[in-house]
């Protein structure tokens, strides 16, 4: 690669700056990983390490298990603490991939005698892995166009914010692996394709098993590959290299995904595994065309074409028509509801109430993108452009990439977190395009007119990539039209006539050297800017525990800690067989924190299970009763919001209930609870709002604390101020009121006058029963 | 009609069958070891057809295997063929190993699948 100079120094300086270059580069990428774990500790600095939200706790408590019972135990582990009467196969359902992880090198830790925590070790893999990933992204973009871009890639990966978002310290999620896990994959399939050599073919499908293994997001890969490889053959570009980087992976990766329990044979029988085996057959079907036209004639392949167009036509259709009929018997063509709801946006909210009810599954506002890839929404255009001077596999791939994960992104919110890497790679590419520019200008003029030859030989000659002519190239066609817009056509006329001598074919265009210096200064207050929004999101927007709230006020910072002192409650104040039902959002944090076992959590594989619940919260106090009753549970309960204002609690999330309840059971009805399509709990409430055990249990009491009972959430006075329990007792409310535990009184031993009541009941039913529906729970 | 076109086969045949026998010794081998693993997964689908596909996972490791085979041998195929330009400074030995410890992956998970 150095050896292209005839006279020896200039070779030996060509390699000492090849050194040096690599230095530099092992250098910054040690510093990219320092700042990409540095970002992330803002949460563990402002509150402390603890685990947030509600999933983390899941990972957690299945990775203290595996930590204390051994794999074995953790492979087979059937839950019988959750989703009570049903139970949970863990090992069936879970993707092992993150708690494999931390499990693995909390044991490496702990047998070289470093003894952290399981807790500690959850905590902070998020930070770790997201190191590993900026390097992922810098080995990427350099098979893509070369390190400089690489590097300006890994930083920018190392600060996004919508990466951040899911990866802070504590955020213990399949994420935090996952990211790492599909630009590894990705790394692998580009570095197979550029080398066309089987052991990477080897790699790439084993890191797309650890990916498998990490995320359900792991079917973004089975079909984006493939995706590619068929735009690669309609664009004329099948090459042998794309049969070694692709074949062997299709085989090899269903192998290993339908290894993993979670997915099992649906690695072959979904739809969303289709793709892949249809561009295999095609992929083997234009390696023998080309196969059969390397060996034939060019007149007897025109024959064995016609011939076998005409047989092949046939038993296509044949193939076709039997695939069509076995799909389409399918009530959702084999498509999971989750996968059927990035296709379709509106699927979910018409079918699903469930899928649509998460927050993380709503569409994105234009905002939050510019929150969450911010300066990197300008550059993606300018690094598509980029990609397409010199076309490869490679940088095809990469567009294809970009337009994809833009699209979902587009679907949902939580896919934002796809785009990232993507808007990286792209704006990396950009970046690195500009700088050449700008410098290769700035040495230019600083050289004078001798260096022009040697510069512009150095230019071409560079070996940092094999694209570099037509990278220079483009970016000064770029460079030509920002600066045309500046208005310096006049000063762009006579720089360009010395350097076209030098060059056959491209022109070399040099800008001005106060252009390039100015232009220079812009983009690095561009990066600025970038640096200062991305600290900014991961110490205010993104850290926040979500277990522990607080509040800036006059008197200082105030701490809302009351979930966990309720969790604490339950462990010290209860049976440890009681049964604790809430809403399923809770249901994660209370078997890992306060160890009970709960009726529904945060999996919410069982829809019919969680309406049950939905429905006892609806409905008024002796329904509800029974229905918890025939469920054994001990307690109930209940977020509320009202005295603090804290707005995520359960009568905010109150008429998901309602929907969700009565999707399963049709005597709840969403219109009951509402006075005139607007939701109330104010005076002006339905009667069936005001009796319901959400209301009930949420401002029992409520009165008393400021005498008006004002819901600071809802910004009205509530409707009924007092009134008492009759089937429930309050045993817990928290110090903020924030979350409050209701305790079922036991069934009463008499109830007079119970055979009368049941005499006329049995009357009056069979008059009833005719023209309205029964509640079953009466 | 039918003349000229059976007329176009039987030549087609002739002309493939000579440029086939063109193609050195090494290559014919691994093209006979395709066909052969081919030939064992159509030889599995038809027994399963008949008998049906419990255990699932042992019917889809062993075609998976025999098809997982196939592929491999046709990419040590490309990578020794000497007319591909692309591979001419790869040694047939580097070739090879690749597709030794390629084999050796697939048929640990095969094993592991097999049940």
């Amino acid at each position: 690669m150095a050896a292209l100079e005839s006279p020896q120094p200039a070779a030996t300086t060509t390699a000492m700056r090849h050194a040096f270059g690599n230095v530099l580069s092992v250098l910054i990428l040690v510093l990219i990983g320092v700042l990409a774990f540095s970002i992330r500790l803002f949460s563990v600095i402002k509150y402390e390490s603890v685990i947030h939200e509600f999933d983390p706790y899941f990972n957690y408590r299945v990775t203290q298990f595996l930590s204390k019972n051994g794999i074995y135990e953790f492979w087979n582990w059937f839950d019988d603490r959750t989703w009570y009467p049903l139970g949970r196969v863990i090992g069936g359902t879970v993707y092992p991939g993150l708690t494999l992880t931390a499990g693995t090198i909390w044991w490496v830790l702990n047998s070289l005698n470093i003894p952290l925590s399981v807790e500690t070790v959850c905590v902070f893999t998020a930070p770790v892995f997201s190191a590993f990933a900026s390097w992922a992204t810098y080995l990427l973009t350099k098979e893509v166009k070369g390190s400089g871009a690489g590097l300006a890639a890994a930083v920018l990966l190392a600060m996004v914010p919508s990466y951040i978002s899911r990866s802070v310290a504590g955020s213990y999620d399949n994420e935090a692996v996952a990211i790492f896990a599909l630009i590894f994959t990705f790394y692998l399939y580009i570095k197979t394709l550029n080398t066309g050599s089987l052991f990477y073919a080897t790699l790439n499908a084993l890191a797309y098993f650890y990916m498998v293994c990490s995320w359900g997001g792991y079917t973004f890969i089975i079909n984006l590959i493939p995706m590619h490889v068929l735009l690669c053959i309609v664009t004329g570009r099948y090459s042998p290299r794309l049969y070694i980087a692709y074949a062997p992976l299709v085989v090899l990766g269903t192998l290993l995904a339908a290894l993993v329990p979670v997915v099992g044979f649906n690695a072959v029988l979904t739809s969303e595994h289709f793709a892949s085996f249809l561009v295999f057959i095609i992929i083997h079907v234009v390696a023998l065309v080309y196969y059969i036209k390397g060996i034939l004639t060019p007149k007897m392949f025109k024959v064995a074409v016609t011939l076998v167009v005409s047989i092949g036509m046939v038993v296509c259709f044949i193939v076709v028509a039997i695939l069509v009929a076995l799909v389409a018997s399918s009530p959702t063509g084999g498509w999971s509801g989750r996968s059927l709801s990035l296709l379709d946006p509106t699927y979910a909210s018409k079918y699903i109430p469930i899928i649509a009810s998460v927050s993380e599954h709503q569409p994105p506002t234009w905002p939050s993108y510019f929150m969450d890839i911010n300066v990197l929404a300008f550059l993606v255009p300018a690094g598509i452009i980029a990609c397409f001077s010199p076309l490869s596999d490679s940088s095809s791939f990469v567009v294809l990439y970009i337009v994809m994960s833009v699209y979902f992104s587009g679907v949902m919110v939580r896919l934002m977190l796809v785009l990232a890497p993507a808007a990286c790679i792209m704006s990396g590419i950009a970046l690195s395009q500009a700088f050449d520019v700008f410098t290769g200008s700035i040495k230019y003029q600083l050289g004078g007119s001798s260096n022009s030859t040697d510069n512009a030989e150095d230019t071409n000659n560079a070996p940092k990539d094999d694209a570099s002519a037509g990278k220079t190239d483009k970016g000064e066609e770029i460079v030509k039209e920002r600066s045309s817009k500046k208005g310096k056509k006049k000063e762009r006329e006579p720089a360009d006539k010395p350097s076209v001598k030098s060059k056959a074919k491209k022109k070399a265009l040099v800008l001005p050297l106060e252009t390039s210096i100015v232009a220079l200064l812009l983009l690095i207050m561009l990066g600025a800017f970038y640096v200062i929004h991305c600290v900014w999101a991961a110490a205010e927007a993104y850290s926040a525990p979500s277990i522990v709230l607080t509040s800036q006020s006059r008197d200082g910072l105030h701490v809302f800690d009351d979930f966990r002192e309720s969790y604490a409650w339950l462990s010290h104040n209860t049976d440890v067989d009681d049964k604790v039902a809430s809403w399923w959002d809770y249901g994660y944090q209370t078997t890992a924190m306060a160890n009970r076992t709960v009726i529904v959590d945060n999996n919410t594989w069982n829809n019919t299970h969680i309406a049950t619940v939905g429905t006892a919260m609806s409905s008024p106090e002796k329904a509800a009763w029974e229905i918890f009753n025939s469920l054994d549970v001990k307690y109930v309960l209940v977020v509320f919001g009202g005295l603090i204002g804290y707005p995520s609690d359960d009568i905010n999330k109150f008429l998901w209930m309602v929907r969700i309840g009565g999707g399963v059971f049709p005597h709840i009805k969403e219109a009951d609870y509402l006075r005139d399509g607007q939701y109330r709990i104010d005076s002006e409430a339905t009667p069936t709002m005001l009796n319901c055990l959400m209301y009930k249990l949420s401002y029992y009491r409520f009165v008393e604390t400021d005498g008006k009972g004002y819901d600071r959430v809802r910004r009205t006075e509530i409707g009924k101020k007092h009134f008492k329990l009759t089937h429930f007792e309050e045993v817990f409310t928290s110090h903020h009121w924030m979350v409050r535990i209701y305790k079922l009184k036991p069934a009463r031993n008499r109830i007079r006058g119970r055979a009368k009541k049941l005499k006329s009941k049995t009357t009056s039913s069979g008059w009833s029963s005719k023209s309205e529906k029964k509640n079953p729970w009466v | 009609m039918v003349k000229s076109t059976s007329k176009d086969a039987q030549d087609l045949f002739r002309s493939l069958r000579s440029a086939y026998s063109a193609t050195p010794t090494n290559l014919k081998i691994i093209d006979l070891y395709v066909v052969f693993a081919v030939f064992t997964a159509l030889i599995q689908v038809a027994y399963m057809a008949m008998v049906g596909s419990f255990p699932f996972n042992s019917f889809l490791s062993g075609v998976l295997s025999c098809i997982g085979t196939a592929v491999l041998a046709v990419c040590l195929r490309i990578q020794v063929n000497k007319e591909n330009k692309e591979f001419k400074d790869l040694a047939p030995e580097r070739a090879f190993a690749d597709f030794v410890l390629c084999n050796l992956v697939l048929h640990l998970v095969i094993i592991n699948f097999l049940g």
